[in-house]
């Protein structure tokens, strides 16, 4: 079928699924903001390529970061530009996959054809995989004309090598450098008048969304017979692809990872004099843990999102157990642990990579602890201390202050502090019987310590009110909703979102508070694939490649 | 010369670097015909390089008594004691806000090195002066520029192209040695010289690269069609790049490959393990400079606010500053003072690196000039007043160096415009608001 053929069918379904749509209840508008591409994020580029060549390979560990906006790395990545430096970054990586793909002991399997001499082109074999692999990457059909150029660069690649392999190498490098794979792309199509996502652009967003990987060959047939644009046939996609639970938690993980801020395990390290536990593997092994908590507990168990505060499920390994005081005999081994029912530890606030992180090196920290609750959690913004602030005025060197309640109560003495400390010490204060490294303690220099605390309208005497408090809060929700949002749109959210964005809580709430039921929400949503007017359109008229 | 920068380019480059006025850059024209000259006979000033520490000083022991030539060493510059001919060290120039938010640790660099304030938090700086002075002479080597993190913190970066175009810094020892000595650096010295057939297949995929993406440009709104221009431009750096692996490189005649390290330092943010980090930098940095491989830098020796940590104690620097109490004897707070000291130290480390290095007549940094500088002046407060700078080498003989500048209160974009000049850029403005200057600090212009 011609491409033109495809849009037509494309186009057709599209009417009939806007008809079907308009008897349900009308769903409230997203601001009308004109999508921007995206730049592959590290996860988007790992978990594309291991889609494609397999987990078989080494893959590529740092790019350049990107700048985190209104919160989200999702977020700055719809501005992200590539500079040279970055762009280093992404032709090394470029180079090490490719030469992985035709190394003598990967190519048997992942390269669909042999040449007939492996020291000449074969125009043949070279276009076969090129047309395969290239429509993954791109998320659309190859053209005829695109082809033609990458087997024509194959073969004067190859004659200049004297390698088939080689030369095929050099082009798929050069495919990975393309930015039609950089960059999500947005592109739409005109329906009756109307700009509309192209199904193709639909599917990349989906796929984005659900697994933060490109798009599978199922989910391009879909897109390209023109299934993906009827309401039973998005269902079908979404639903299979969230049956997927490894490629959702990977998805999941993703968007935890950047809604938690996870880019501060990087420079996370304790001074070890003082927290002589603390190893470098904790500091990996930690992040891990969290992530597994998390995934086991949305994806796997399909939990509700608000327990994941009060869950005493988690994993461990040998040496986060020294710090947890629990003893896991499993060398290099994950295994699951649940926290007995009187453990002081419960939910995700109580692993160290919540406790450890948010501290100083050699002591726990109330107030980065209370702040990252009110920030990361809560979605609020916590001011900045004033510039001139002379924090020394407060620092009582007298050696009877021995616990941080008592040496914080200095600034709430202080009303130029105390505005903003009342707002993150009483949260951090619950947390204070775990130390800088998160390990339990009852005493800080030999003095019982007082964990009473408060969060907005709860109040609590230990960790575990906290925990239910946070709980309960309905901002904690609400926040997940707003950065779910944000991070599947891939812009910051605007006031014209808010009757959208209330109409995505409600279907979390629907859902139980299923972080799955608001995926599907909103990749079952039309907003979610609408463009406005000004977008400009593609012409496509071009025969794709068979 | 080989550099393939189109001239759209270098204007495009200027137009960022908040109101920088350029006449004409130094294109091919004015070099003579080995590049390693201009034609005029007189030598080019062939590298710039910045370098950043954070949480500022304490006056008291940083500020120079005397003024000018031959300057006193207060206790937290001892350590300048064998280089403090190079060094240039300025005091009493400020940041003036115009009303604009000071945002700690941030908007006292990006003053600097970007001629503006930013209008709130966020908001990241526009095109820093690396880049401007990149744009005119770092072309023609392998890599454009080189950006490092002794911290090992692949974030923190001070050069930046635009707000969402940041130069991602190196920040592992071992991964920087790959870079430049890699399997795909080419010796200078070596007598054989092949180009690989590799790279020549590489450059011509890239070309296929280049026309695709003016193809996708014409199918995408404003914004992303900006973004594939600064794409193209990347490409086109990296193009060009190469192309010079393609050619026999010049000799260079202190070129001396150093051996690689087989294991990498472990991540940390110890006050020692940064500075043996850094110090392994910089011995790679001054090679990689000596064997052509790049005539820009920025080294970021710690963050704005830095978080380097001691042994034993509790608090890192940042927290340091603002918790401990001031010693009432001394006047400025001991264990964050030394954190200074020690940033000072590293600093004195680069510019013997530089200053021992030999190269023609003299040294590696007498054809160099770094600017250093931090977010504040003193931590506790976040004061933007009293900005601590420096500069080291003098530009191939266009700066005056071992002087001690009172700034008389002017602009921190005195110093920034200095060595606009001194790097031959003919700027005759930098910085806008309160922060724009014509005035360079014209006594140390050569």
């Amino acid at each position: 079928m011609s491409k033109m053929k495809v849009w037509a069918a494309v186009a057709a379904a599209g009417i009939l699924a806007v008809t079907a749509v308009a008897k349900q209840p009308a769903e409230p508008a997203l601001a009308k903001i004109e999508p921007t591409s995206r730049l592959i994020t590290q996860a988007q580029y790992v978990n594309t390529l291991q889609s494609i060549f397999g987990a078989g390979l080494t893959y590529p560990s740092k790019f350049a970061p990107i700048a985190r906006v209104d919160g989200l790395v999702a977020v700055g990545a719809g501005n992200a530009t590539i500079t040279e430096g970055a762009f280093r970054q992404f032709e090394a990586a470029a180079r090490s996959v490719a030469d992985q793909v035709v190394e003598p002991r990967n190519r048997t399997f992942l390269l669909p054809c042999k040449p007939s001499v492996d020291t000449q082109p074969d125009d043949a074999c070279a276009g076969k995989f090129l047309n395969h692999v290239g429509s993954l990457l791109f998320r659309r059909p190859i053209k005829q004309r695109e082809l033609s150029t990458y087997v024509l660069q194959a073969h004067s690649s190859a004659e200049r090598l004297k390698s088939f392999y080689s030369g095929l190498s050099i082009v798929l490098a050069g495919m990975l450098q393309e930015p039609e794979f950089l960059y999500l792309t947005q592109p739409s199509v005109v329906v009756n008048g109307q700009p509309q996502l192209s199904p193709y652009a639909k599917a990349s967003r989906l796929s984005v969304l659900l697994w933060d990987s490109y798009p599978d060959e199922e989910l391009l047939a879909a897109a390209g017979n023109g299934k993906l644009n009827t309401k039973k046939g998005l269902e079908q996609q979404v639903d299979r692809m969230l049956a997927n639970t490894d490629r959702v938690g990977e998805g999941v993980r993703s968007f935890f990872e950047d809604m938690l801020v996870f880019e501060n395990f990087e420079t996370l390290v304790k001074d070890g004099t003082i927290y002589p536990a603390f190893t470098p593997k904790v500091t990996e092994d930690a992040r891990e843990q969290v992530l597994r908590t998390i995934v086991a507990h949305v994806v796997n168990e399909d939990a509700d999102y608000r327990d994941l505060f009060t869950t005493r499920k988690t994993f461990l390994t040998n040496d986060l157990g020294a710090i947890y005081g629990v003893a896991v005999n499993r060398p290099d081994r994950w295994v699951p642990y649940e926290f007995p029912a009187d453990s002081p530890r419960a939910g995700i606030l109580s692993e160290i990579g919540f406790l450890a992180v948010y501290s100083h090196p050699g002591r726990s920290s109330p107030t980065r602890r209370g702040k990252a609750i009110r920030e990361v959690l809560l979605c609020q913004k916590v001011p900045n201390p004033p510039p001139n602030v002379d924090f020394s005025a407060l620092e009582n060197p007298d050696p009877s202050l021995k616990t941080a309640r008592e040496r914080l109560s200095a600034h709430s003495s202080n009303p130029v502090c105390a505005g903003c400390h009342k707002i993150t010490d009483p949260i951090g204060l619950a947390l204070e019987n775990f130390d800088g490294s998160g390990m339990y303690r009852t005493t800080e220099s030999g003095t019982p310590i007082n964990t009473t605390g408060g969060l907005d309208k709860a109040s609590f005497t230990d960790f575990r009110g906290l925990a239910t408090a946070l709980r309960d809060n309905p901002r904690t929700v609400t926040c997940l909703t707003e950065r779910l949002s944000s991070y599947a749109l891939g812009r910051s959210l605007k006031p014209d979102d808010n009757n959208w964005v209330a109409y995505a809580q409600d279907k979390f709430a629907a859902s139980g508070y299923r972080v799955k039921g608001l995926l599907r929400a909103i990749a079952m949503s039309d907003e979610f694939y609408a463009v406005p007017k000004s977008q400009p359109t593609k012409g496509e008229s071009e025969t794709a490649a068979k | 010369m080989t550099s393939q920068t189109s001239r759209r380019r270098i204007l495009r480059g200027m137009m960022g670097g908040a109101a920088v006025t350029v006449g004409l850059p130094f294109l091919e024209c004015f070099l003579n015909s080995n590049g390693t000259a201009l034609a005029n006979g007189s030598p080019l000033p062939t590298r710039f390089g910045t370098w950043f520490w954070g949480l500022g000083m304490n006056k008291q022991i940083w500020v120079p008594k005397k003024v000018g030539k031959d300057y006193d060493l207060p206790q937290q510059v001892a350590s300048f004691k064998d280089v403090k001919q190079h060094i240039n060290m300025f005091s009493n120039y400020n940041v003036l806000l115009d009303g604009r938010p000071n945002l700690c640790h941030y908007t006292g660099w990006i003053a600097t090195r970007a001629g503006e304030a930013p209008a709130g938090p966020g908001q990241l700086p526009n095109q820093t002066i690396d880049v401007t002075i990149e744009d005119v002479i770092g072309t023609a080597t392998r890599f454009r520029s080189i950006s490092l993190s002794a911290t090992g913190n692949p974030r923190t970066s001070y050069s930046y192209r635009s707000a969402d175009a940041i130069n991602p810094p190196d920040a592992s020892v071992t991964e920087f040695y790959q870079k430049i000595f890699g399997s795909e650096f080419q010796d200078p010295n070596s007598p054989d010289f092949k180009p690989d057939p590799r790279v020549m297949a590489r450059k011509s995929v890239l070309s296929g690269v280049i026309d695709h993406t003016n193809d996708l440009k014409k199918t995408l709104g404003k914004a992303d069609q900006a973004r594939l221009d600064n794409y193209l431009s990347s490409i086109r750096s990296f193009e060009n790049s190469l192309a010079i692996q393609l050619q026999k490189p010049p000799p260079a005649e202190a070129c001396k490959v150093p051996t690689a390290n087989e294991k990498d330092l472990p991540s940390g943010l110890d006050s020692e393990l940064v500075r043996t980090r850094h110090n392994m930098m910089v011995d790679l940095l001054v090679m990689a400079m000596a064997c052509n491989q790049t005539r820009i830098f920025n080294m970021g020796f710690s963050e704005g606010s830095a978080n380097t940590t001691h042994k034993g104690v509790a608090r890192p620097h940042h927290p340091t500053t603002h918790e401990e109490p001031k010693d009432p004897e001394l006047g400025y707070q001991p264990t964050a003072a030394k954190f200074v000291t020690e940033s000072m130290e590293a600093w004195a480390y680069l510019v013997a690196a530089m200053a021992n290095f030999k190269e023609g007549d003299g040294s590696l940094l007498d054809n160099s000039l770094v600017l250093a500088n931090s977010d504040c002046e003193l931590a506790q407060v976040h004061s933007l007043s009293n900005m601590p700078m420096m500069t080291a080498g003098r530009a191939g003989g266009r700066l005056k160096s071992g002087y001690h500048i009172d700034g008389a209160g002017g602009p921190v974009t005195a110093v920034s415009l200095t060595v606009l000049q001194a790097m031959g850029l003919q700027a005759t403005e930098f910085g806008k608001g309160g922060l724009k200057t014509t005035q360079p600090v014209a006594e140390l212009l050569v």
